[in-house]
């Protein structure tokens, strides 16, 4: 266990940002996203949790895998560059690490998304230890605990310090950058800390929520159930729910015209949308009642079914804060437990 | 919230409506849905009307338009503008629907709350012009007024534009300048706007809830969400592109937009686009005289109207 003051962490970023690039949570206006660290940045440790989740910065928003420039009748194709540099996101919270674990079941099967890879082969994870749960969290249903984030490295707010727990090699490797700047410490004020928060996740107004019925085999009862026809229609049909969510991981491919050329991007899609998924016959899912039941579906039925059981849900609760309508996945979860409104 | 209920449930009963349009209980007192009801025992269980019923229902009425029978939609003052504009724009069929206008005493932004720092609320209640909040790290307290939305620091007023019948009490809860944000960004330079813009819509993710929640953006089909569009819709692939899609929507919605404050309340980003809308209304009020979209169910548009009165394109160069 290491531990190094607070007021001495901007030496700390600075180091990191050397040799390496770093993310970390920045406030702009009132709200707090991942952002690359600059020493202009305001970085907020505090925010719990990040307007988007911090899936950006393995697999971002947008980005660019070729371009295609046209002189003259001869057309030049430029793979865009893979990730080759070391990277730290600090700050990343137990339930968005899981996320990218979700992530890994979709991107590191085969056929391996290089792009993705690339990113997680250099990335190293610091994970901060939620200090202060807030009602709309539910990651200990999926039995994520907030207390200890399964990052490169745990780090664990206290007072005036911050300690610091190399987990793995990378996080061992990355300890070893910053002797310098981190001194020894004892365990006592991590392991109160960590019953601190395992007391608070403990009354979480979510922390009984059951899951129970929600599995791969549920296939055709779930699908079929005329709750969702209940549910979906405040829906608005807008992407807040899937573009804050960290383990959404659907995306669209396609060109943008520069002119003398194409570049050939993908960008985050939500299930959300009516164009998603369009081809050349339309689309496979035609109400927005569909659409709505998929992304629930996917999270609890489909995604569980393919990967173990593993649900692709972690509790993070962004939907359940962001969803302009209140709609969210604890209300689907709790209208199914009714068994509908009748 | 009773009598609402009452009177819904005798509606129903009686054959004039077929179906209630109001807001739902949600799993915390701060998260009311909107929803649709269609039995007395429905209303009675799930039905609520609070502060935290800040949705403007106006735009479900032009689904709603399609059903069978009148639907009961319950209106507060400002959503009733947008309700005129739906009807002036031939969206809702004014026949189809059976308003209730509801009493209103400004609407409660949960965000606000938070931001004010309070974490892990677990319930609030009112106490007068107090808000009783507790949470999972002790009990707090706020004024109602200072948890208000944007849209109510600016209220257009207590009457309610269009009903069938009006139950309950409003009150005016406007306590800002309306254009006061607008003048402060028309006196910056051109750098200090564009640097000002920048930084807002910098933040956005393109999750289309502005949009989708606006009653003036009724397109069946967006541009943006055309495959055929050459832009990179869905994504801020460039700077400009990341613009070009709140611009173009600020540009459509402008003489139509009510100010009804929905985008501002849905943006997860929580970036001001009601500023680009008021810069179009005080303009247009300069311009062509005052007017309030949705005032008034027969009112011309000053932007699809030409009067002698208009002012010329020539007005862009004298302004600079
Ligand atoms: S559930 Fe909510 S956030 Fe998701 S698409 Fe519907 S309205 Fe938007
Ligand atoms: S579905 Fe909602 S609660 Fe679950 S991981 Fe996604 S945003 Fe978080
Ligand atoms: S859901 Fe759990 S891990 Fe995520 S922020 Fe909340 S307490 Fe932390
Ligand atoms: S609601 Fe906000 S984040 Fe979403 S598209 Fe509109 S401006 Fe962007």
């Amino acid at each position: 266990m290491k531990k190094i003051a607070k007021s001495n962490l901007s030496a700390l970023f600075a180091k990191i940002n050397e040799t390496k690039d770093l993310y970390v949570p920045v406030k702009n206006g009132e709200q707090v996203n991942f952002a690359a660290y600059s020493e202009e940045a305001e970085v907020d440790l505090t925010a719990l949790k990040t307007v988007k989740s911090p899936k950006d910065a393995f697999f971002p928003q947008s980005e660019n895998l070729y371009t295609c420039f046209n002189e003259q009748g001869k057309i030049s194709i430029t793979p865009e560059e893979l990730q080759d540099k070391d990277f730290v996101v600090f700050g990343m919270k137990a339930c968005d690490i899981k996320g990218i674990e979700v992530l890994d079941k979709v991107f590191l099967s085969e056929p391996v998304d290089s792009f993705y890879a690339a990113r997680r082969q250099h990335g190293i994870i610091v994970g901060l230890a939620c200090d202060k749960p807030e009602e709309s969290c539910f990651c200990t249903v999926f039995g994520i605990n907030p207390a200890e984030p399964t990052a490169d490295v745990a780090v664990y707010d206290d007072e005036d310090f911050l300690y610091w727990n190399a987990l793995t090699e990378k996080g061992n490797a990355l300890t070893e950058t910053l002797c310098d700047l981190l001194e020894d410490a004892d365990n006592t004020a991590v392991e109160n800390k960590k019953k601190e928060i395992t007391a608070i996740a403990e009354k979480l107004p979510y922390a009984n929520l059951s899951l129970e019925g929600w599995n791969g085999d549920a296939l055709t009862e779930k699908f079929d159930s005329p709750i969702w026809e209940e549910l979906y229609k405040p829906c608005l049909a807008c992407g807040t729910c899937t573009f804050s969510c960290p383990t959404c991981q659907c995306y669209d491919i396609k060109d943008y015209n520069t002119g003398n050329g194409i570049k050939r991007y993908r960008c985050w899609d939500s299930c959300m949308y009516s164009d998603f998924t369009m081809m050349a016959h339309g689309n496979n899912r035609t109400s927005q009642m569909q659409r709505f039941r998929q992304r629930f579906m996917h999270k609890l039925v489909y995604f569980p079914a393919n990967n173990d059981g593993m649900y692709s849900c972690v509790g993070c609760g962004r939907c359940v804060d962001k969803c302009p309508q209140n709609l969210n996945i604890v209300k689907v979860i709790k209208a199914f437990e009714k068994g509908g409104k009748a | 919230m009773q009598k609402i209920v009452e009177r819904a449930k005798e509606l129903l009963a009686d054959g004039t409506v077929n179906r209630v349009l109001g807001w739902k209980k949600g799993d915390m007192c701060f998260n009311p849905e909107p929803a649709f009801f269609e039995t007395a025992e429905d209303l009675d269980e799930n039905f609520v009307y609070g502060g935290f019923c800040g949705a403007n229902l106006s735009k479900y009425m032009i689904d709603a338009s399609k059903l069978e029978g009148k639907t009961l939609v319950l209106l507060k003052p400002c959503d009733t503008y947008s309700f005129n504009q739906l009807i002036n724009e031939h969206r809702v069929d004014r026949e189809k629907a059976y308003i209730i206008g509801v009493g209103c005493k400004g609407k409660l932004n949960i965000e606000t709350i938070k931001q004010s720092g309070v974490k892990g609320i677990l319930n609030i209640t009112e106490n007068g012009d107090m808000l009783n909040i507790e949470t999972l790290y002790g009990n707090t307290e706020m004024k109602y007024s200072d948890a208000l939305l944007e849209r109510c620091h600016v209220c257009k007023g207590k009457e309610h534009k269009i009903y069938d019948e009006l139950i309950g009490e409003s009150q005016d809860t406007s306590d800002r300048e309306r254009f006061a944000e607008v003048e402060k960004i028309e006196k910056m330079s051109p750098e200090e706007k564009f640097a000002f813009f920048q930084k807002e819509l910098s933040k956005c993710i393109r999750c289309n809830a502005c949009r989708n929640v606006c009653p003036a953006c009724s397109c069946r089909k967006c541009v943006f969400d055309s495959t055929k569009f050459d832009s990179s819709q869905k994504a801020n692939t460039d700077s400009f592109e990341e613009k070009m899609f709140h611009i173009i929507r600020a540009f459509h919605v402008a003489g139509r937009c009510t100010d009804c404050g929905e985008c501002s309340r849905v943006c997860p980003q929580g970036i001001p686009l009601h500023l680009f809308n008021r810069k179009f209304i005080k303009d247009i009020n300069e311009f062509y005289g005052e007017y309030q979209a949705g005032a008034d169910v027969d009112a011309k548009g000053p932007l699809t109207e030409y009067t002698f009165g208009d002012c010329e394109p020539s007005i862009v160069k004298e302004r600079g």
